[in-house]
């Protein structure tokens, strides 16, 4: 049943295919209309662009300051991941091996943590951070990701670690290596295919987010891309030209993200979802 | 498991027998160890309970507190004043009332489009398609990018792409100012949310459709059973577990909406698609009442947490029964 290409599967095939040009048509009008000259997006915004308009990406790169606020995105992103994956493998890894009631409250309380809409706490949160020298700095937007992100991390860490056999270690504990030594030498290299999946879903849930980084970033230079893009649609409305080429170099970095990495993206999702 | 767990048993009830040896030999030794134990529990556990508690846990129950008083996030004065603002919000605040039934009839309608399209989208690239694997990619590609560049993105579309397509093809739909009015601007919304959700949920599908016995199918077909006979009745119940996931998914995420409301419409026109989340920010940030805006995001959190109870305590519940 499987193996035969029949008439009716052409049929699927083909409405499949539309179905999928369908699905990117918006990215046809962005990238078509951000190569042409303000007046034809206007006239002709349907048409394939006639002359291929560069000028609209050097504006809009010069304008956005592009290098940096990429720059920006990319330190926020990595210094999360990093943080995030040392701190809570380090955590579950603790919670899991110490037999105790109060690794089980600990634990208890970030799941349940992961209930809390962000938006039930930015309030009083600007307040706290300001109170503790957080607000307009990369690092204290560092700490907050660390904070936001452990329940999810700390969670799919633990389950993880759980089917770990305990043996290994203890014969490396038998061999004189300390807990310490034990945790990075043996279990952390262990953890590699979860470590994939978080550092997957927490690159892309980092990078596209603008809530948090608008409250606590004010300083201009400090912009990543999704907030630069935002003031950049404040600033220019209507320009589409300028616009249009700032958001696809919003999207580029994304796509190659995605086209390097796709794999194991679909499997990340796939495996985090099922929690 | 089980083996796993009686031998950790085992091993438990080894190493107690070593700390009781150790006992008898030593008393002071066995203090040393859980002093060291202890400290090691807090270099591993302590970094991130420390981030979690300043980032999360304070300014959760702070929050509530703000929520019964007048703070406006300025000056230093906080006022306690009981349960003004929730008295407020509930008879006097009509845009807060028409946005939370504004947010439940965009979270009905996300979860139903976004669900049935993503199946359909799934049953579609499991066939022996030439083309699965690229089609696969080009339906989850909208989920890579952020509902903020999403929002712009569609922005562009409504207001210049769909004109020009009317003016193309003449069909009136694409002639309608899209984001002009409540209710086609409402409908914006759920277009921007379910072409990014759609293929998001189609994964999950997938790995749950795969999951299907083939000779289950291969059965059925023998004893005659039609394509859609096949679906209703062995397909469907198997990916059962893989619907409630997706259900639960697109309630929260879709409750919560927030970049692609404010980048598409920004609550407009004239407030019609203001959603909760940026009916809360706007209390907060724009009309600087952080009171009433705490008060608001405590009535939110407690849906949210609703929500979610509901949805922990039925997957249990499905988990015993199978």
């Amino acid at each position: 049943m499987r193996s035969r290409y029949t008439g009716k599967t052409f049929i699927v095939e083909i409405l499949a295919i539309v179905l999928g040009i369908a699905f990117l048509v918006p990215f046809y009008y962005v990238i078509s209309n951000s190569l042409k000259p303000f007046a034809d997006i206007l006239s002709n915004t349907s048409a394939l662009p006639k002359v291929l308009e560069f000028q609209n990406y050097v504006s809009a790169f010069e304008k956005l300051n592009y290098l940096k606020v990429f720059t920006n995105s990319l330190i926020v992103t990595i210094a999360s991941n990093v943080v995030l994956v040392i701190f809570c493998s380090m955590a579950a890894y603790m919670l899991v091996r110490t037999k105790k009631k109060i690794s089980h409250v600990i634990f208890m309380i970030f799941v349940a943590a992961m209930i809390i809409p962000f938006q039930s706490i930015m309030i009083p949160l600007i307040k706290t951070a300001g109170t503790f020298g957080l607000l307009n700095s990369v690092w204290g937007l560092v700490i907050m990701y660390l904070g936001f992100g452990s329940g999810m991390t700390i969670f799919l860490y633990h389950g993880f670690i759980k089917g770990i056999p305990v043996e290994l270690e203890e014969a490396a504990i038998i061999d004189g290596c300390t807990r310490f030594g034990v945790f990075w030498r043996i279990v952390f290299p262990l953890l590699k295919p979860i470590t994939v999946t978080i550092v997957i879903l927490n690159s892309l849930w980092i990078w596209n987010d603008f809530l948090l980084p608008s409250l606590v970033l004010q300083d201009p230079e400090l912009k990543t891309i999704p907030l630069a893009t935002f003031s950049f649609f404040g600033q220019y409305t209507k320009q589409w030209d300028l616009a249009l080429a700032a958001l696809v170099m919003g999207i580029i970095p994304l796509l190659i993200f995605f086209f390097a990495m796709q794999k194991h993206i679909i499997k990340g999702i796939t495996s985090g979802s099922i929690k | 498991m089980n083996s796993h767990s009686k031998l950790e048993k085992v091993e438990t009830s080894a190493l107690e027998l070593q700390k009781n040896t150790k006992a008898l030999t030593s008393v002071s030794l066995n203090k040393n160890k859980k002093l060291k134990d202890a400290g090691l529990f807090a270099l591993f556990v302590g970094p991130v309970l420390l981030a979690f508690t300043l980032i999360v846990l304070i300014p959760f129950f702070t929050g509530i507190y703000y929520a019964f008083t007048d703070w406006n996030g300025i000056t230093g004065a906080v006022k306690w004043v009981g349960l003004d603002n929730f008295k407020y919000i509930f008879t006097k605040d009509k845009q807060f009332l028409d946005s939370f039934k504004l947010t439940t009839k965009y979270t009905l309608v996300a979860i139903i489009l976004t669900n049935a399209i993503g199946f359909g989208l799934a049953l579609l690239v499991t066939q022996m398609l030439k083309t699965r694997n690229i089609l696969r990619t080009v339906f989850f590609m909208p989920n890579l990018i952020g509902g903020l560049l999403l929002g712009f993105i569609w922005q562009f579309i409504f207001v210049k792409g769909f004109a020009s397509i009317g003016e193309l093809t003449k069909i009136p739909l694409f002639e309608l100012a899209w984001l002009g009015d409540a209710n086609t601007a409402f409908w914006g919304i759920v277009i921007v949310s379910v072409w990014q959700g759609a293929g998001y949920i189609m994964i999950i599908y997938i790995a749950a459709l795969q999951n299907v016995p083939q000779e289950l199918i291969e059965a059925a077909k023998i004893d005659g059973a039609n394509r859609w006979q096949i679906l209703r009745h062995i397909t469907m119940p198997l990916v059962a577990p893989a619907v409630t996931i997706c259900l639960f998914l697109t309630t929260a995420s879709s409750f919560k909406v927030f970049d692609a409301n404010l980048s598409l419409t920004n609550g407009g026109p004239f407030k019609s698609t203001e959603m909760l989340a940026l009916n809360i920010y706007t209390e907060a940030f724009v009309n600087n009442r952080y009171g009433i805006g705490e008060a608001k995001a405590l009535i939110f959190f407690l849906v949210v947490a609703a929500i979610s109870v509901i949805q922990v305590t039925y997957s249990k519940k499905k988990e015993v029964e199978s």
